[in-house]
C-alpha cells in the first residue's frame, strides 16, 4: 500500500509548484489558477491525514474546501473581466493601482 | 512493486508533470488545460485512498464547474499570449531556490520519520460517504449553511461586477 508521506510529499511538490506559478507568472488568469492548484494540494495532504489516523473530518473540510474555491473563482473571474474592460490588458504590471 | 503503487506513481508523476507545464506554458488556455490535467489526476489519488465522494466531487466541481469558469472567461476575454516583463534580478536569481527551500520546508514539516501513520490501504474508513453526510449535517452543519450563503453573496458579487455601467 502507499505510505501517506508520498501523498504529503506530492502535496508538498505540488502546493511548492503553485507557489512559483504565482510568483513568475505575469498574466492574472495564470496566477488566479495557480492559487487553486495550491488549495488542491492543500486538499490532497486533507484527505491523505483523513485516512492516515481513520477520521472522516479531513474529507469534509475538502467540502468546505472546495466551496470557497468556487465562490472565490466566481468573484475572482467577475474582477478579472473589470480589469480587462478598464486596462485593455490582463498584465499584472499594469495593474498597479487600487483604483479601476 | 505492487499495482497500487505503480497507480500512484504514475497519478503522481502525472499531475507534477501537468503542475510544471501550467508554470512553463505561455497561453493561458494551455495552463488552464494543464490545470485539468492536475485536477483529473488528484481524482484519481483521491479513489485510490478510497475517498470516492471527494473524487466524484473533485471531478464535478472543479474539473467540470470551476475549470468551464476559467475557460469560458479565457476565451470572452481573448487572452493571448503573456507579455514578458523584465523580472528584478532578486527574482532573477533567488527566485528558484527560495521556491525549492518553500517545497522542502514543507515537505519536511508534514513528513516526520517517527510519525505514527499507518499507511494508507483502502478502506480505513468504512462507508465514508455516509459518515461524511452524517457529520456535514450533525456536527458541521451551522459551517454547512454559511457556505451556502458565502455562495449567495458570491453570486450576488459576481453580478455586480461583471454588470455593465449604466448610463
Amino acid at each position: 500500500m502507499v505510505p501517506t508521506q508520498y501523498y504529503l510529499i506530492l502535496s508538498a511538490i505540488l502546493f511548492g509548484l503553485g507557489a512559483v506559478a504565482f510568483v513568475f507568472k505575469r498574466n492574472i488568469i495564470t496566477i488566479f489558477m495557480s492559487i487553486e492548484l495550491m488549495l488542491n494540494a492543500v486538499n490532497l495532504a486533507f484527505v491523505a491525514f483523513s485516512q492516515a489516523f481513520g477520521k472522516v473530518h479531513g474529507q469534509v473540510f475538502v467540502l468546505f474546501v472546495i466551496v470557497v474555491a468556487a465562490a472565490e473563482a466566481a468573484v475572482g473571474l467577475g474582477i478579472i473581466i473589470l480589469i480587462q474592460r478598464n486596462r485593455q490588458s490582463l498584465n499584472v504590471e499594469k495593474v498597479n493601482l487600487l483604483k479601476l | 512493486m505492487t499495482p497500487v503503487l505503480l497507480i500512484f506513481f504514475v497519478l503522481a508523476g502525472l499531475a507534477v508533470l501537468g503542475a510544471v507545464s501550467l508554470v512553463l506554458q505561455k497561453h493561458p488556455i494551455h495552463s488552464a488545460l494543464s490545470l485539468i490535467v492536475v485536477m483529473v489526476c488528484l481524482a484519481g489519488l483521491y479513489l485510490l485512498m478510497g475517498a470516492e465522494f471527494v473524487a466524484a466531487v473533485q471531478i464535478i466541481v472543479y474539473g467540470g464547474a470551476i475549470m468551464v469558469l476559467f475557460i469560458f472567461v479565457i476565451m470572452l476575454l481573448n487572452a493571448g499570449e503573456e507579455e514578458r516583463t523584465d523580472f528584478s534580478k532578486i527574482a532573477k536569481f533567488a527566485g528558484l531556490p527560495l521556491a525549492l527551500a518553500l517545497t522542502a520546508a514543507i515537505a519536511a514539516a508534514v513528513v516526520k520519520p517517527d510519525q505514527s501513520l499507518h499507511p494508507v490501504t483502502e478502506p480505513v474508513i468504512a462507508k465514508a460517504t455516509e459518515q461524511i453526510s452524517t457529520m456535514l449535517f450533525k456536527e458541521f452543519v451551522y459551517p454547512f449553511e454559511l457556505t451556502s450563503f458565502l455562495i449567495l453573496v458570491a453570486i450576488i458579487g459576481a453580478l455586480v461586477l461583471a454588470q455593465r455601467e449604466k448610463k
